[in-house]
């Protein structure tokens, strides 16, 4: 791997992106505007002040790895990925490129999501809410790496976008949100603690109630950042400089 | 240049190559050399296994058998991937970006100079389009900005899938012209295409169907051998000749002959 070649596809990646504006504003207010929903739906219940900060984490990992997915598989499809496999551009350099770039977005669509949360829609944290940015962040960064990794698996859009419920809902259903993994039946509780998506629910949850300390956060954080780097790490083995 | 001993030594020298794709033989046992310095036309109709000859020698393709030498190292080596300038035939460059950010960005994966960009732009005659988005230009616009990214660091070998389709004839003159110099100054180049009557301006000719080398030989030996008067009538010769041979009963040994004549 290479810095200059790595720091050059992130460059060309947010080019890319800047001029798709639509992309940019769908990607930095939908999230908040999703939030904003679920705490309407739940004005005058508690219910808001229990799930939204897993919903948090919820919509940026979502949305990260639709458009990693489909940005990733685009490039595979247009022959781009084809041309930089045939010259000196490492594998890594191209994912991590690729996991720089949609984590740059990432930080910036957290913040909003977060501020949104905590300002307009009144979550109430009594942690340090800059860890609940930090966990949003470090979920927004396995959405994409997920989604890189699942791009290698999918020839079309339509079977990417299948990827989706494939790899994401369960992770949702287990993590926490419609069900608190403790009550979970037996086999499932075991199962959702190999999901990534339940590590970021905990965190969150132990912020927003500030039931633990930050070194509990922080190996949170480790186990998403594990995960990140095992997709990471899969997605580069997935691309082949030789296809049939 | 630097290393005139292998200057001699082909660009590519392929040898009993065999390709599969899905449960096709898209190339069964083809051996080839491609020259050093020369424009190397490749013509055949669509579906003949240009383009994975092509990939084959540019190192993404999956080989089932057979050795692939570029510039005698191995075929997708790493040493050979600032060396080659690919172009698909579908133009793969990056729609939402102006074509100066994408041979910006190719210049900085290969490590070339600023220059490099300046040039290829040039080259491709796309100056007065350089700040507009790939998106916005024509098909053959497109496909000059692709082969502008191949010229990129002044690639050894150039291996062209038929890149001048669907260009103005004028341009299409320059494109050659700007080959013809390109090999004049020591670069290797493939070419594909299926409109024959390119076919003059090559240096040599590789003609292919079926997954295998009908000819490989200079328009001027291929028009001599067959007595047609171009390219087209040349191939069709070939042709007729094959199947007849291959009509006889018990003649196995027939294409190979042919082959051999062709020479």
């Amino acid at each position: 791997m290479n810095p200059t070649r790595t720091l050059a596809t992130t460059g060309r990646v947010l080019t890319q992106i800047r001029h798709d504006p639509r992309t940019v504003v769908l990607l930095l207010v939908v999230p908040s505007l999703l939030i904003g929903l679920v705490a309407w739906i739940f004005t005058d219940t508690p219910v808001f002040q229990t799930i939204g900060p897993a919903i948090l984490a919820l919509f940026p990992f979502i949305v990260m790895f639709l458009v990693t997915s489909i940005t990733t598989l685009r490039e595979r499809r247009t022959g781009t990925l084809e041309r930089l496999l045939s010259m000196p551009l490492g594998r890594g350099d191209f994912i991590l490129g690729y996991t720089l770039a949609f984590g740059l977005l990432a930080i910036v669509q957290a913040l909003l999501a977060s501020a949104y949360a905590l300002w307009v829609c009144g979550l109430d944290v009594k942690g340090d809410p800059w860890l609940l940015v930090a966990v949003a962040v470090a979920d927004a960064v396995l959405g994409s790496t997920l989604g890189l990794f699942a791009s290698a698996f999918a020839r079309t859009e339509f079977q990417v976008v299948q990827f989706m419920p494939l790899l994401v809902f369960p992770q949702i259903l287990l993590g926490g949100i419609f069900l608190p993994r403790d009550q979970l039946p037996a086999g499932l509780k075991e199962i959702s603690d190999w999901l990534p998506l339940s590590h970021a629910v905990d965190a969150l949850n132990a912020v927003a109630t500030d039931s633990h300390d930050a070194a509990y956060i922080g190996g949170q954080l480790l186990i998403i950042g594990a995960f990140a780097l095992a997709a990471v790490i899969l997605g580069a083995l997935t691309l082949q400089r030789r296809t049939a | 240049m630097m290393n005139s001993p292998d200057a001699a030594e082909p660009a590519v020298v392929i040898e009993a190559l065999r390709v599969r794709r899905g449960r096709t033989d898209v190339l069964h046992g083809l051996d080839l050399r491609i020259p050093r310095g020369q424009v190397v036309g490749l013509l055949g109709p669509s579906g003949c296994g240009k383009t994975t000859l092509m990939r084959a020698i540019v190192g993404v393709q999956k080989v089932k058998s057979g050795t692939v030498a570029v510039l005698g190292q191995p075929a997708g080596s790493a040493a050979l991937r600032h060396r080659i300038g690919y172009v698909t035939q579908a133009a793969s460059v990056y729609d939402d970006l102006t074509i100066r950010q994408n041979l910006d960005y190719f210049r900085r994966v290969l490590g070339a100079g600023r220059v490099d960009v300046e040039r290829a732009i040039e080259a491709t005659d796309l100056s007065d389009h350089a700040r507009r988005l790939v998106s916005s230009l024509s098909g053959g616009q497109r496909s000059r900005v692709s082969l502008a990214a191949a010229l990129l660091g002044s690639p050894d070998l150039l291996v062209l899938d038929e890149p001048t389709v669907g260009l103005d004839p004028l341009l299409r003159v320059e494109l050659w012209d700007l080959f013809h110099r390109l090999a004049d100054a020591g670069t290797s180049l493939l070419i594909s295409s299926h409109v024959m009557d390119e076919a003059s301006r090559c240096d040599r000719l590789i003609l292919m169907r079926e997954g295998a080398v009908l000819a490989d030989a200079t328009p001027d030996e291929l028009l001599a051998e067959t007595g047609a008067a171009d390219a087209e009538g040349a191939f069709l010769a070939l042709l007729r000749r094959r199947h007849a041979r291959h009509a006889l009963p018990g003649d196995d040994g027939a294409a190979a002959d042919v082959e051999e004549e062709a020479r």
